[in-house]
């Protein structure tokens, strides 16, 4: 068996350096965004248009979740971290910028016959103590909640304003991002969950709290008030291609393409 | 009146029972591969394998995952094969039949059944953080590297293992040294039976998920360096399915990873054949 | 002159690759070890895992993961030793040689593609047909039962192939059926590589990540049963992963060394078993 060790070895090397020179060209030249899930879609359609504006500028939308982010922006793994959820303690060393304002419904399957519950039904159930929909006034089936892992800012929110003291049992189906438990509460009947406003679409129904819907007019006029900040994250003062983004973000072009996909721009909430 | 089967009738039932489970087998792993080929072939357009992706992976293509893939693959073999096939001739042909040569081969072994969720969480902490490598092609092919080598080891130490010493022996009679024997006699032998390892490593790096999202990120652009994040094919699949961003592309990217998957496994068994039909 | 500095090259390559190997096990184990020391072994395996109140207990997830392999065995050893007999013994040689490399392809599937059939197909069929969410032990047992088959099979197709003709032919010359012979002779002689295929296929059950985090539904409880939801302990490294630092870190590191020394021992016991590595 006659090889031709030459030609192998060398071909070896040429891709070995094609790869070197491909690498060695382009270091770090782009934007680095990592967190919440919540933000992520609205992050991507961002930075699609802002790559479109600014094209030498790249930028990389990775997922996680909102402490995940958080800590990548410590780690400095990331230029931006992305949160749904207001900072606490040591976290509040980083700079935040308020991009959005996002609401968290509270969802069911389409089927589901109820529309309204109150919040102390809400904290019954992802605590465990309601644990059939007969006893809300539904059809008798198992209620099967789903529930946000512990490092998620919306699992963060909805623990600080709609949970209380009251804590999310075990019990509980965990998943790790919005689109997850969306697709598991538009497929399962007896399911109950929470997501972003802005993620809400027609598979599923966001139900009513203490009588007020997640609509943009409540959203708007804070008688919804189950809000939570979009907020991006920054280790030191921005500057260069990180600053051109969150100005970006935060330009009537950035806040149109929230505000057309169901967030409050910063313009709009009054309170924050 | 006392029932006894016969040997002859309990051969007949076991032989049904035999066949009926074997074929409930069989449908069952070609259901699953032909549930997504049905539903993925219809997204296959050069669009599909050419297009860049669009809005979280709702439109669009793949070409992006397909190239991070490579990327990612290609380096971790890279990375991999000369320092598991190094240490595999090295383990045979310098240390003999030692402890030291057991304890590495031992080693190896274990690590080759450590779950790939295990390399992620070091790769994540080690790569990412630790050595600013940050999510990138380069985090994850050493994550998939330090994966494989194991596999590329065991594999290759038994098909140098398998060289008949004779053919070492007139190597040296004819005044060869041992580098050269090795260079020219023994590698070129085993060479089938390491290759299958190799491939065999190419293909669970592919379809791997849970080291790859840790390390090489979910990022949709198209990798420009292997400092660039990038969203392979198995983890790109895993974000579409799961969020049900879109089911169909979801179908389409599994069609894509399997077919590549399938083939590169088909390679490697011929190769196997090849290998085992010269020495049995 | 050039076989000195071979040597050298190859005995530096292997320190590299051996290296690394020892490095994550060294990483590993460094990082989670002394937290198991800090917050004491007992507490280490007691029932309640919540990280955010500073408990950090794996009984729970040890068990759940132990359920969902002993129900993959379940399904993965009755179908795989079928088809590994059928196809060793009750088949012929052109059925042998078309079924079993496809067997053997198939096993290169991406574990997310299983994960994705189970949640579109057997988690609903669960739910509307048994109860319960659907995403459940049982669903865990039946995806990683399917992912193993091809592990089992090869192995004690191997093993079985492997008994010497001489024993059949004995078995046969003495008036036995061909069933009796498997029954009572072949299988005991290939006994080893069949335990050893067992236990590595439940090696590969006990690792499986990916799959699982998306049919068993991942809740903290100890499930009540079959169709109750699971975590294991792979899918809480994968959940908390991401944003774990400190002492939750720590102890995803305590999780993984914790899995590497269980896998280990797998792995030992079935060298031992078979006499030589598979």
């Amino acid at each position: 068996m006659n090889f031709n060790y030459n030609r192998r070895t060398v071909r070896y090397l040429a891709i070995v350096c094609m790869l070197l020179l491909t690498t060695c060209s382009q270091r770090k030249g782009g934007i680095i965004i990592a967190g919440s899930t919540s933000v992520q879609p609205f992050i991507e359609r961002v930075a699609e248009r802002f790559t479109e504006e600014n094209p030498g500028i790249q930028v990389n939308v990775q997922g996680g979740g909102s402490t995940a982010g958080i800590q990548a922006t410590f780690n400095n793994i990331c230029h931006i971290g992305v949160s749904s959820r207001n900072l606490k303690g040591s976290e509040k060393a980083l700079h935040e910028f308020l991009i959005a304002v996002d609401g968290i419904a509270i969802i069911v399957h389409k089927d589901n016959p109820i529309d309204d519950l109150t919040i102390e039904q809400i904290q019954g159930i992802f605590a465990g103590t309601y644990k059939d929909w007969s006893e809300l006034g539904g059809e008798s089936g198992e209620i099967i909640p789903v529930t946000r892992e512990e490092g998620s800012g919306t699992r963060g929110a909805f623990e600080d304003m709609v949970m209380g003291d009251q804590i999310i049992s075990d019990a509980c189906l965990v998943q790790d991002s919005n689109g997850a438990v969306r697709e598991i509460i538009a497929t399962t009947p007896q399911g109950i969950g929470y997501i972003s406003v802005g993620l809400v679409d027609e598979r599923e129904k966001a139900l009513a709290i203490d009588g007020v819907k997640p609509t943009l007019a409540n959203l708007l006029s804070s008688q919804y008030g189950f809000t939570r900040p979009f907020l991006l994250l920054l280790l030191e003062e921005p500057s260069g291609k990180v600053k051109k983004f969150i100005e970006f973000a935060l330009s009537k072009k950035g806040q149109d393409i929230l505000k057309s996909d169901g967030l409050i721009s910063v313009t709009e909430i009054g309170k924050y | 009146m006392t029932f006894r089967i016969g040997p002859r009738t309990s051969q007949i039932i076991a032989y049904i029972i035999l066949l009926l489970m074997t074929i409930i087998t069989i449908i069952v792993l070609f259901f699953i591969i032909g549930y997504v080929f049905k539903n993925g072939f219809a997204q296959l357009s050069l669009e599909f394998l050419f297009d860049k992706t669009r809005e979280m992976g709702k439109e669009g293509g793949i070409l992006p995952s397909i190239i991070g893939t490579l990327f990612v693959t290609v380096l971790a073999v890279i990375i991999a094969t000369p320092l598991g096939v190094g240490s595999a001739v090295y383990l045979v042909e310098y240390t003999g039949g030692g402890l030291l040569r057991r304890i590495i081969s031992f080693g190896a072994d274990c690590l080759a059944g450590v779950p790939s969720i295990i390399f992620g969480l070091f790769g994540f902490i080690f790569f990412v953080i630790q050595l600013k490598l940050g999510w990138s092609i380069l985090s994850g092919s050493l994550t998939l590297a330090v994966m494989i080598i194991p596999t590329i080891i065991r594999t290759s130490e038994e098909a140098i293992k398998a060289v008949p010493l004779s053919y070492r022996e007139i190597s040296y009679s004819l005044g060869g040294g041992k580098l050269d024997t090795i260079w020219k006699v023994v590698l070129p032998t085993s060479l089938p039976g390491i290759l299958t390892g190799v491939i065999l490593g190419i293909g669970r790096a592919i379809g791997e998920t849970a080291a790859v999202i840790f390390t090489a990120g979910s990022s949709l652009g198209m990798p420009t360096s292997v400092f660039s994040s990038t969203r392979t094919l198995a983890v790109h699949f895993y974000i579409l399915a799961r969020e049900g961003i879109s089911m169909e592309k979801a179908y389409g990217t599994a069609t894509v990873l399997i077919i590549i998957i399938l083939f590169v496994n088909f390679v490697a068994y011929r190769l196997m054949h090849r290998f085992m039909e010269r020495y049995y | 002159m050039k076989d000195k500095i071979a040597e050298k090259l190859l005995l530096f390559i292997a320190f590299s690759a051996i290296g690394s190997l020892l490095l994550i096990t060294f990483f590993i184990f460094q990082q989670g070890i002394p937290l198991i020391f800090k917050i004491g072994l007992s507490n280490f395996f007691s029932m309640h895992w919540s990280p955010t109140r500073g408990q950090f207990g794996i009984l729970s997830m040890i068990i759940g993961s132990l359920m969902v392999t002993v129900g993959a065995l379940i399904v993965g050893i009755p179908f795989g030793l079928a088809c590994a007999i059928y196809l060793a013994e009750f088949s012929s040689k052109m059925v042998q040689k078309t079924l079993k490399p496809i067997i053997e392809l198939l096993a290169g599937i991406p574990s997310v593609v299983y994960g994705f059939i189970g949640i579109v197909i057997l988690v609903p069929f669960i739910r509307t047909h048994f109860g319960g969410p659907g995403f459940s032990v049982l669903a865990s047992s039946i995806i990683l039962g399917i992912m193993i088959l091809p592990t089992i099979v090869s192995i004690s197709y191997d093993s079985l192939v492997a008994v010497p003709n001489t024993y059949r032919e004995g078995s046969y010359a003495l008036g036995a059926t061909k069933w009796q012979t498997v029954v009572k002779l072949l299988i005991p002689a290939a006994r080893s590589g069949i335990v050893a295929g067992i236990i590595l296929g439940m090696g590969r059950a006990i690792g499986e990540t990916m799959a699982v985090i998306m049919v068993a539904g991942n809740a903290l409880k100890i499930p009540h049963s079959i169709l109750d939801s699971v975590r294991t302990l792979t899918s809480t490294i994968a959940l908390e992963l991401g944003y774990a630092t400190g002492d939750h870190r720590a102890a995803l590191f305590a999780c993984g060394a914790f899995l590497f020394i269980i896998i280990t021992i797998l792995n030992i016991i079935a060298i031992r078993v078979t006499g030589h590595r598979e």
